[in-house]
């Protein structure tokens, strides 16, 4: 299906036209929010991949960096009056610079260890947030925080008032984030990552240097959790210190496992599917959990790399026999030439 | 600095103690380069300990390596790998769901200089490295006689085959020695004498090779020196010919029933 490059161009090509479309096609601006805030999780979804999917840790404070991206767009905005796209710019930087000290100590740890530190760094954010009431708010949130500034052009300038001007800026940095991602992993600076998933010791061996590459992913994964997070407060325009809560990142992880684990496109998958699924069983309140637990251990019992994940493994299954194919018949005919040559 | 008469590889007093077990108990002995060494012994000896601690993964408890001349005691693994020395493990780890030729690529990076923002940036040099890798990667699929499954999956080849795929992985980082742990484990004896030719093959072309195995015939008739560890000691070494009628060794690991022919 997808194993031509031609044929997987041709579909991004599509999904990018379907995705610019949306808006003309969508009910009413509620179901364009509801999008353009799934684009948004799914920016910190792909950044949770790879330092998650790729390189196998397990971050449970991501949701934190999140919120420290909103909350230095929010601050900056609301209390300090600085110009929207600068807070913007700085917010990813902000992130990853915490990001980077959170871990440079975290990543000592290995396996569960490390997940359970980072679940307490991510919690000790929350607490941060919540009372350090002169800087954040507190409890009380931020509020009133200002729409993307609109950026003049030859052409007159673009403004992000309305829910569709939003979206497409939403949807302009999910295609950028998603470009970079792209060049990251398939790099070899990604199969280092990989390599640290599948072996430590291998990769040590192979002369990888651990601690220095788990933290680059990490720095790497928290600008984009930054990122997020400064769209999201120009998006919903107040902020709590509920976003930064261990659920937040949860929620976070399973877009991951249902779209693809370690996967490009799998994160953005999930978030779309997810918020959607959500959303449509909305009239279930809390019983919806009942509809969404057992969708969810099926998957992981029989789609454990996620539906993407499923899918890449079948066309790397197809390519590799093509190839033998392939082969066979090259040295078939091969050793026809040489028999004829022999006669 | 070193010539060619400096071991490849050194060890003075090595000792490694995990809580108050002494895994390895001052072990001094040198590989001389373009050899094959093998270390035997029974299950415990402390083979892999050795081989964890020399490539870097533990930090000796007392003691002192030489690589090549220089002191590398307590240097970590990628340091180690990076000065020149390869190793593989007991378990082939290889990244399934990939490709054979996939796995391999990420065998030179130690090799190549590209940061973070070559990547970001798509800079030549980023480009050459790849290039660099890729070749690479056919270089030492071509060697180890496995280009044939270049495109299948690293999941789906043989024992022997996923053996041949660790030692084309070592070979990647172009070392000066490889550490060899259990190579022929899991295969049968006519892919045994495969390997050991492989291993011939990569001392010819220069390397130092050091082995750990059980396999009696493949080593006698392949290494030129046999250490052997008993209870992290080194009870013997020297060539074959000498270990093998060894008393110690005959009552510590070959058994009383095992007498060259």
């Amino acid at each position: 299906m997808l194993d031509n490059p031609l044929h997987k161009r041709l579909l991004l090509g599509a999904l990018l036209v379907l995705a610019l479309l949306f808006p003309v096609v969508a009910a009413n601006d509620y179901v364009i929010y509801v999008m353009a805030l799934a684009y948004i999780m799914a920016i910190a979804a792909v950044g949770l991949n790879l330092i998650l999917g790729y390189t196998g840790q397990l971050n449970l404070a991501h949701a934190g960096f999140m919120a420290v991206g909103a909350y230095t767009v929010g601050i900056l905005t609301v209390d300090y009056g600085v110009p929207y796209w600068v807070a913007f710019a700085l917010a990813g930087f902000v992130a990853a610079a915490l990001g980077f000290l959170a871990g440079v100590v975290s990543l000592r740890l290995k396996t569960h260890y490390f997940v359970i530190f980072t679940l307490c760094v991510g919690f000790i954010m929350y607490l941060v947030i919540e009372k350090w009431d002169w800087l954040t708010h507190g409890t009380v949130g931020l509020i009133g925080i200002p729409a993307p500034t609109p950026i003049p052009t030859p052409f007159g300038a673009i403004r992000f008032d309305t829910p569709v001007q939003q979206y497409y800026l939403v949807l302009a940095f999910l295609v950028l984030a998603l470009w970079v991602m792209h060049r990251i992993v398939r790099s070899l600076l990604g199969r280092a990552f990989v390599a640290i998933r599948n072996s430590e010791d291998l990769a040590e061996a192979l002369g990888i240097d651990l601690m220095r590459t788990k933290v680059l992913a990490f720095v790497l994964s928290t600008f984009y959790a930054g990122l997020a997070g400064a769209l999201y407060a120009g998006f919903v325009r107040f902020l709590g210190p509920a976003m930064a809560l261990e659920s937040q990142t949860f929620d976070m992880v399973t877009f991951i496992l249902v779209g693809g684990i370690g996967t490009l496109f799998g994160p953005v998958l999930g978030a779309v599917a997810l918020t959607w699924i959500t959303q449509s069983l909305q009239f279930l309140q809390d019983y919806r959990m009942i509809v969404f637990g057992p969708l969810l251990i099926l998957l992981v019992m029989y789609f454990p790399q996620g539906i993407l994940g499923a899918v890449n493994e079948r066309r790397a299954k197809r390519a590799a026999q093509a190839a033998q194919a392939k082969r066979a018949a090259q040295s078939r005919q091969q050793s026809g030439r040489g028999a004829q040559a022999n006669a | 600095m070193t010539d060619h008469t400096t071991p490849m590889l050194e060890v003075r007093g090595l000792s490694k103690t995990f809580g108050g077990l002494a895994a390895v108990r001052e072990v001094t002995t040198r590989f001389e380069r373009g050899r094959i060494s093998a270390i035997i012994g029974p299950n415990g000896a402390g083979k892999t300990t050795f081989f964890n601690l020399v490539s870097g993964l533990h930090k000796p408890s007392s003691g002192h390596i030489l690589f090549d001349g220089a002191d590398v005691t307590g240097l970590r693994p990628d340091r180690m790998a990076a000065l020149g020395m390869a190793r593989t493990f007991q378990t082939t780890a290889l990244f399934d769901k990939a490709s054979v030729r996939d796995n391999l690529i990420v065998g030179h990076r130690l090799r190549t200089k590209s940061t973070f923002w070559d990547v970001l940036l798509g800079t030549p040099r980023l480009h050459r490295d790849e290039r660099a890798c890729r070749d690479k990667a056919e270089e030492v699929l071509d060697f180890v006689g496995l280009s044939g499954v270049a495109d299948r999956l690293a999941g789906e080849i043989s024992q022997e085959e996923r053996k041949r795929v660790a030692f084309a992985l070592a070979l990647a980082t172009e070392p000066k020695i490889v550490l060899l742990d259990e190579p022929a484990g899991g295969v049968n004896p006519e892919e045994t004498v495969g390997l050991a030719q492989l291993i011939r093959k990569m001392a010819a072309a220069g390397l130092t090779v050091c082995l750990i195995e059980h396999k009696m015939d493949m080593i006698m008739s392949l290494a030129d020196k046999i250490i052997v560890l008993d209870h992290g000691e080194m009870i013997a070494e020297g060539p074959p010919a000498s270990v093998q009628s060894n008393p110690r060794v005959i009552e510590a690991y070959l058994g009383a029933d095992y007498v060259a022919a």
